[in-house]
């Protein structure tokens, strides 16, 4: 795989993330259980939302095509994006909500982290804006985990529920293809696979302060980051997220 | 509008920004918040360096369009605005006058121990958070235990 081609994978990789978790966190806006969850939420989507556009707008760049950050987000087909399908998986209650987000926060901040040294110095300054809202993100779903997790019976159960329901989604984060081993060549960002053992710890010990038992299984569902196969969701995620620019193309404020 | 005929010093132009009220807390200056990383001529064209708050912060495209009225309005016709991801902008480039002003308006600055000091409103030490979050992505949401009034702490980063 050629240098360039890689690189654009990666940078669809994290701006799809980020942009596919923003826009189902945002779907919370007006509904949350308490007003202080609704903003937290809806601020957690603006971060994330914000750092679409700093990666989408260097894939935009390094493809070379002329394509800003809002071509790639609302013109592109549900096959086209290369976000983990942890990201896309529907909110359920505020509960699942909250682990998803612990879980990716989890993988993200250690992402980040690494490619703060990217060899890429566009790279490597946008992981350093991102890493320090990560880091407040991480701050705060883990400490609802925690604080729901061990928390009542029901809140319990609910967030022992969430865990079960989401632990086959973290593998992919973690899984290699010929793009990121060009990537790892380059220095510009590491092998997803070397990150696991990190987040592992890290997990454990807030999984374990939260009471909470994360499964034996690695089973991991696949598909999301190399497009080969996305869950049903996405596409109906596409459609609200995308309906204005379908509708009327080229609309602008 | 004045027509500028020689080149405003950079010193000046520092001057007129700090003039310029941050859109969501008017009550402190681009300056003031340490978005401002940079005034440079390069020939003609005079070249004012930002450096975002937060990624999604909706207040940026305003901040830009301030900047250039403000500037335009003192007769500098070239100009260009840069944008500076890295290094990252922190809490801690927050002017001195700042911190003050922000007290002033009721907003806690953001302080290293990661909560405020102190209740803006009274100076009760008895805070206690509310949420990590606030009406903007800069703030969370603290209260006093002491007044009872809840008030907006800058979070520190």
């Amino acid at each position: 795989m050629a240098r360039e081609d890689a690189f654009f994978q990666f940078l669809l990789r994290m701006g799809d993330n980020t942009l596919i978790l923003g826009h189902r966190v945002s779907e919370w806006c007006g509904h949350a259980p308490v007003l202080e969850e609704d903003i937290a939420l809806a601020n957690t989507a603006l971060d994330l939302i914000g750092q679409t556009q700093m990666w989408l707008g260097l894939a935009g760049e390094v493809q070379g095509m002329g394509k800003s950050a809002d071509d790639i987000a609302f013109l592109r087909d549900a096959w086209d994006f290369r976000n983990v399908l942890l990201c896309e998986v529907p909110n359920g209650d505020f509960g699942r909500t909250l682990m998803r987000q612990f879980l990716f926060d989890a993988w993200h901040s250690i992402q980040l982290g690494r490619l703060m040294k990217s060899s890429d110095e566009r790279v490597a300054a946008i992981a350093e804006k991102a890493s320090k809202e990560v880091a407040y993100h991480l701050e705060r779903s883990a400490d609802t985990v925690v604080g729901l997790g061990d928390g009542t019976e029901e809140s319990h159960r609910r967030m022992q529920e969430a865990l079960d329901y989401l632990w086959p989604y973290v593998g992919e984060m973690f899984q290699s293809d010929e793009a990121d081993a060009e990537m790892v060549k380059a220095g510009i960002a590491p092998d997803p696979a070397s990150l696991r053992e990190e987040y592992d710890a890290l997990i454990s010990r807030i999984l374990g302060d939260a009471t909470l038992t994360i499964p034996e299984s690695r089973f991991a569902q696949k598909g999301g980051r190399t497009g080969a196969m996305h869950t049903e969701h996405l596409g109906h995620l596409l459609t609200q997220m995308q309906w204005l620019q379908r509708a009327y193309p080229g609309a602008k404020w | 509008m004045s027509q500028v005929t020689t080149q405003p010093s950079t010193t000046r132009i520092w001057e007129w920004l700090d003039a310029v009220p941050d859109p969501e807390i008017p009550v402190i200056s681009l300056v003031d918040l340490g978005i401002i990383r940079d005034v440079a001529w390069e020939g003609g064209t005079l070249v004012v360096t930002v450096t975002p708050t937060y990624s999604g912060c909706p207040a940026t495209s305003v901040i830009a369009m301030d900047i250039e009225t403000a500037l335009r309005d003192r007769g500098i016709t070239d100009l260009r605005l840069k944008t500076q991801i890295s290094p990252a902008w922190t809490t801690d480039w927050l002017t001195e006058k700042g911190r003050v002003k922000l007290e002033e308006y009721g907003i806690a600055p953001p302080q290293p121990a990661g909560g405020p000091e102190k209740c803006p409103r009274c100076g009760s030490k008895d805070v206690t958070r509310v949420s990590q979050f606030g009406s903007t992505p800069c703030k969370a949401h603290w209260r006093c235990q002491d007044c009872l009034e809840p008030f907006d702490y800058f979070k520190c980063i």
